[in-house]
């Protein structure tokens, strides 16, 4: 356990460090002074070599990527270049939004997907299980942005039932509303893809032979489906929901800048877009750290439903 | 039919019949066509006794289990007879019937332990389990369960419920399946091949530990094997399957004495039937089984019978006697036809 929590931390480390990297290599590569574009056409020299002087700008790649993480240990991601505020501040206070929206798309995913690829399962061939099954491979399908892009059309302006921009804050109800339709466009298609995992590891179980040990017992159905199948059959859901967090993140930043909400979307999108170097390299940070911390619950949520998977920790 | 009725047992002498199998065909529906399976199989299970069930893979021997249970695979399709069980046709009772009858009049334990137990359930979670229908406490369940597994050799039986099953070898988990069955006290255990995983010693544990738990309860139980010497050791009758028929029944000792059937026959040569020697297979008769789609006209082992002869290609052979309650489907026993050679 301790070994594995070690070996976790090691490697999200060396993620984190290896993506900061490319990205510092990336943004060396790019044509044109980060400097001059920040400041724009009239900047005088003196100015540039201030901002070269406080960005670091001049010293060697691998020294500035160094001297990036050596600060970050000490809590420090650089300053905003236009506001003079700390990185980490700023970011940090972006990252409740778009945990938010990611916590509550896969909350309603699993909660509506679970059931809905357990029924089929269960009632296989059935004209709900065939249903879903279209309705899910649709919703798969379909990217996340366009469902947010429908959803804001529809819900928003056409019907308006909900608001159509910002987090709202203004007390739970305001803050649910706003939530509400991004957190549909994120989650629809994990619904789809739950089902489908759901539906097939349960047909797969239930086909197994201590599920028909259990009936040969008497057991009464609803305990065999709930408690023998059923908890064996979410385990490849919490994986695939570990390993599709990059791709919910991904959601998340569209869904954000759809319905102009904040979060660390909608800051990564403005700072690639102004050149704000420092806040693109501490939200790249924070979203690799979010990622792999993901994975590590999924694990960790694995093994406290499986005991074969918590002996091998 | 009440409930009562159905999970009394019936008071009955030991040696009357608790499980009566008569006619029963059973079809698998498959993309070349109906798989006949089961043809007018019959089998008798007398109370108190243990009935072996032979035959080499494929003949049918878990189908029949299966079917009895009623725990058969969705494309099965049963075509003809009954299986009465204490008297009543297990086979017109509703799913909800059939559930009340199934871990109190009769339960069921599988060839490979690795599987028959859930993995993220503790051994002590399923044996709690299946006393879903006694209404004592839960810590009586546990104590009961405790005492189940310390009865089939299990020690440190109280905390060893808290392990999951893969805590267990496959030896200690069939005796964990054995205890189960040993709680419920069933009247009638169906055992599906349930020594053919485990290594020859832990096969001698396990049949002692069955001979021992039918003495106590005084059940009966369905052994299918196709290790004769098994069978030898355990069982008090014996029914020798071959290709969805049965070929031969009567007693152990008849039968190993006298077998009536050219293929029992042949079983016997390959396999003299020793438990301490390990047969992982049947023995090995040459030929194969016949297709079970297009199920041959006259007698079903007629292709690898050596001493097939012109009735056996057009008639199938009904069971004629060898001696007392003991049969054999082959025209060779045939008195009405007169002296072959
Ligand atoms: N679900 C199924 N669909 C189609 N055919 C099946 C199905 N189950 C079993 N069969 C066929 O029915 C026949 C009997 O199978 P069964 O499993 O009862 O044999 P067995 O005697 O138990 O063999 P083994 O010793 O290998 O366990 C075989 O020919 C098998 O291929
Ligand atoms: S009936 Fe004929 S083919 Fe069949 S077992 Fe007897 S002798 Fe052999
Ligand atoms: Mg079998």
């Amino acid at each position: 356990m301790w070994f594995y929590l070690a070996r976790r931390l090691l490697l999200a480390v060396a993620i984190v460090m290896l993506a900061v990297t490319l990205l510092f290599v990336m943004i060396h590569a790019v044509p044109g002074d980060p400097a001059a574009v920040i400041l724009g056409p009239r900047a005088t020299p003196e100015q540039i070599a201030q901002i070269h002087e406080k960005m670091g700008l001049d010293d060697p790649l691998p020294l500035q990527i160094v001297n990036f993480f050596v600060d970050v240990t000490r809590g420090d991601m650089g300053t905003d270049v236009f506001t003079q505020r700390p990185v980490s501040q700023i970011v940090l206070g972006q990252m409740p939004y778009t945990i938010t929206l990611i916590l509550s798309a896969i909350t309603w995913a699993t909660l509506v997907g679970i059931p809905l690829g357990c029924y089929s399962a269960i009632r296989r061939n059935s004209l709900i299980d065939k249903f879903v099954g279209v309705i899910s491979v649709s919703a798969i399908a379909i990217p996340s942005f366009v469902m947010a892009i429908y959803a804001l059309l529809i819900f928003a302006v056409w019907l308006g039932w909900l608001p159509a921009i910002g987090a709202g804050g203004d007390g739970f109800w305001d803050t649910l509303s706003h939530l509400i339709l991004p957190a549909f466009a994120v989650g629809v298609g994990w619904v789809g893809y739950i089902a489908r995992i759901v539906r097939a590891s349960m047909l797969e179980v239930l086909g197994e032979t201590h599920i028909r040990m259990a009936r040969a017992f008497g057991l009464p159905e609803r305990r065999i489906v709930f408690r023998y199948a059923l908890t064996l059959a979410i385990l490849p859901t919490v994986t695939v929901l570990g390993v599709g967090m990059a791709h919910l993140l991904s959601a998340a930043v569209f869904a954000e800048v759809v319905f102009a909400r904040p979060g660390l979307g909608a800051l990564i999108v403005h700072a690639v877009d102004t050149r704000n170097y420092p806040i693109v390299m501490g939200t790249v940070l924070v979203t690799t750290a979010l990622f792999v911390i993901s994975t590590t619950v999924a694990d960790l949520i694995n093994a406290a439903l499986d005991p074969r998977v918590r002996e091998g920790l | 039919m009440t409930q009562a009725s159905a999970t009394q047992p019936i008071e009955a002498p030991a040696g009357a019949v608790l499980l009566e199998v008569r006619g029963l065909s059973l079809d698998f529906g498959s993309s070349r066509g109906r798989v006949r399976a089961l043809r007018d199989v019959s089998v008798s299970v007398p109370r108190g006794r243990i009935v072996g069930v032979v035959g080499e893979s494929g003949c049918g021997k878990s189908t029949l289990a299966f079917a009895i249970i009623r725990l058969l695979a969705e494309n099965a399709m049963i075509t003809a007879g009954e299986v009465r069980l204490e008297g009543r046709d297990l086979l017109t009772l509703t799913p909800r019937q059939m559930r009340d009858i199934r871990g109190r009049r009769v339960s069921m334990i599988f060839q490979d332990p690795m599987t028959s137990l859930n993995r993220v359930l503790s051994v002590g979670q399923h044996m709690i389990d299946i006393q879903y229908r006694d209404k004592i406490s839960q810590a009586d369940k546990r104590r009961r369960a405790a005492e189940a597994l310390t009865r089939v050799g299990i020690a440190d039986a109280e905390s060893r419920l808290r392990d999951f099953p893969h805590q267990f070898s496959g030896g200690m988990r069939q005796r964990i399946c054995i205890a189960m069955a040993l709680l419920v006290e069933p009247a009638l255990l169906l055992a599906d091949e349930p020594t053919t995983a485990l290594d020859a010693t832990m096969e001698v544990q396990i049949v002692g530990l069955l001979k021992a738990l039918q003495g106590e309860l005084g059940c009966s139980i369905l052994f299918v094997s196709h290790h004769l010497g098994t069978v030898a050791e355990l069982c008090d009758d014996v029914v020798v399957m071959y290709a969805g028929e049965v070929v031969e029944r009567g007693s152990v000792r008849d039968i190993f004495k006298r077998p009536g059937h050219p293929y029992t026959q042949a079983l016997l040569e390959c396999d003299p039937g020793r438990i301490h020697e390990k047969t992982r297979h049947l023995p090995t008769i040459p030929g194969s089984l016949p297709d079970l789609v297009e199920v041959p006209q006259g007698c079903i082992f007629k292709d690898r019978c050596p001493h097939a002869f012109e009735r056996c290609q057009r008639e199938r052979p009904p069971h004629y006697p060898v001696a007392e309650g003991h049969t054999a489907s082959c025209h060779l026993l045939d008195e009405t036809r007169g002296n072959h050679s």
